[in-house]
């Protein structure tokens, strides 16, 4: 049984699926951890403490990042492979059939607009909160960075404000499709069921990245505000 | 009355699978709006032939949208602008007097091109020989009553039935993926009793033939089902992905 998560295309979309939904399920648990950022600085110090450098923490992490690992090298793999199916030749006099949602036919890109600013918010955060955390206590010693403090300094600049929304923005729009692209792609779509899951993943998408875009979108009116 | 009007064409030609190809302009007056949109390329053909030129090559047989012959890339669309006819059913009124028209063939890796708009569909009969025998039970006549079957299925298999291999799903698709023909295939049987005993053998190996011939990986764009001739639905690509996971997770 098991190569044929290899070797056929509705395998190899299996794992594009369910590493997608995992994802989402991430994003769900960490868009509510973080809103709590706006309303109650203690109790989201108190979850990134909880989140720190412990083993549970740790191992998560690094299922998470194998997800992702995963999740990337297949939509490089399988964009390749529908790149070669398309065929040499292009058509000269192409028409977006009605219907068709943006996004679906763009989804690589997304990604890749999605990606490089995990490479950023990685950088802006992780390195700064669970890295360095962990490098200390590798030297024997307890630290625990104040997270509220780093995201009340990052977004005290427009330009990260502004950055992190265009990033939202794209996850937004690889979430409406992916979503329920990911649930047809395991079978789970009939004539009834179809229309729902897209209004589904709509709202869902859309509940997701708001509750992340509030926080940027927070400071950036606090700070014009004075 | 009858109302005629003047095109220019804009035509992939192309000699043979290896030949390099290129577009070519014809003009042509005259043409009636009552005509088929083929009836104007034997018109174009007539033209050529008299003037000691080669016909332009495309595929075409009952001309009345059940042979699933015909193909075509015409303006953008596989089948032409109108929603839900094949190319044989498209008619000149859909287009306007001194309009350009440009007429591509089928492009995908999976479908070679034969000559100018003529591409090879073997593929896709491959993929329902890959797909084998159906096992029916003779002897005496069963009584109708004894094989019941819902009105909604009976509805879904027919409408997946309906499906003429024409290949235009792959044609629209930017992935170049044969889910929608093939989903449509597998479901037919699938829904109806008579398809159980070889369900999953035929799911598992009609897509083991498909991607064997290099048609792409789906991503739910859609673009099949708008552009389908016969409107086959996308769902038949959720049930024939519920099939296959269904028959690997049994192995
Ligand atoms: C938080 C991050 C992400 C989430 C939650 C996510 C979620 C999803 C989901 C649910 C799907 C639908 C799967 C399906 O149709 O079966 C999907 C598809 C896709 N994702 Fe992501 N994704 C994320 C990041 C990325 C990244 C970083 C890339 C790549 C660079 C990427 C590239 C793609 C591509 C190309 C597809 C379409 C593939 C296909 O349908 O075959 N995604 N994503
Ligand atoms: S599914 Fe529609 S577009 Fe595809 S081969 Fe069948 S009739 Fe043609
Ligand atoms: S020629 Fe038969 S369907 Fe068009």
């Amino acid at each position: 049984m098991g190569l044929f998560i290899f070797n056929s295309s509705i395998g190899r979309k299996l794992i594009m699926s369910i590493s997608g939904l995992a994802l989402i399920l991430f994003l769900l648990f960490h868009s509510i951890m973080n809103i709590f950022v706006i309303f109650s600085p203690e109790i989201y110090d108190a979850i990134c403490k909880f989140l720190g450098a412990n083993w549970y923490a740790l191992i998560a992490t690094m299922g998470l990042a194998f997800l992702f690992v995963v999740h990337i090298v297949y939509a490089f793999w399988l964009s390749l492979q529908n790149y070669i199916a398309r065929g040499k030749e292009r058509y000269a006099v192409k028409k977006n059939a009605p219907g068709v949602d943006w996004a679906s036919q763009n989804m690589l890109v997304l990604g890749a607009i999605v990606l490089g600013f995990i490479a950023l918010h990685l950088f802006n955060f992780w390195y700064k909160m669970q890295l360095q955390e962990l490098l200390a206590k590798l030297n024997g010693e307890v630290l625990h960075v104040e997270g509220a403090a780093l995201v009340q300094e990052l977004f005290a600049s427009p330009v990260y404000c502004l950055l992190y929304i265009v990033w939202l923005v794209a996850l937004w729009f690889h979430l409406t499709h992916g979503f329920w692209s990911a649930l047809h792609s395991l079978g789970g779509s009939n004539t009834v069921w179809l229309p729902r899951i897209k209004v589904i993943s709509n709202i869902f998408s859309t509940v997701i990245v708001l509750l992340f875009m509030a926080i940027p979108v927070y400071y950036l009116i606090i700070n014009l505000l004075g | 009355m009858e109302k005629t009007i003047s095109i220019h064409l804009k035509i992939w030609r192309q000699r043979g699978p290896k030949a390099k190809g290129a577009f070519e302009t014809y003009h042509l007056d005259h043409v009636s709006t009552d005509s088929s949109f083929l009836e104007m390329l034997d018109m174009l053909n007539e033209q050529l032939v008299g003037s000691g030129k080669e016909p332009v090559v495309f595929d075409h047989d009952c001309r009345e949208g059940i042979c699933g012959m015909c193909s075509l890339y015409i303006n953008g669309h596989p089948h032409g602008p109108d929603e839900d006819i094949t190319t044989c059913q498209l008619h000149m009124r859909k287009f306007k007097d001194g309009e350009t028209i440009t007429i591509e063939p089928w492009r995908s890796h999976g479908f070679p091109i034969i000559r100018d708009l003529m591409v090879d569909r073997t593929a896709f009969d491959k993929i329902i020989q890959a797909g084998g025998y159906v096992s029916i039970n003779t002897g005496g006549i069963p009584d109708a009553n004894a094989i019941p079957i819902s009105k909604v299925k009976a509805d879904e298999a027919m409408d997946a039935a309906s499906c003429i291999g024409c290949g235009a799903c792959v044609a629209a698709c930017k992935n170049g993926s044969a889910m929608l023909f093939v989903s449509a295939k597998v479901s037919q049987l699938a829904l109806l009793p008579q398809g159980q005993v070889e369900a999953a053998r035929r799911a598992k190996s009609m897509v083991a033939k498909m991607d064997e011939l290099g048609f792409g990986n789906c991503t739910n764009t859609g673009a099949c089902e708008a552009e389908c001739p016969k409107n086959i639905s996308i769902t038949n690509i959720a049930r024939l992905n519920r099939e296959f996971l269904a028959a690997k997770f049994q192995d």
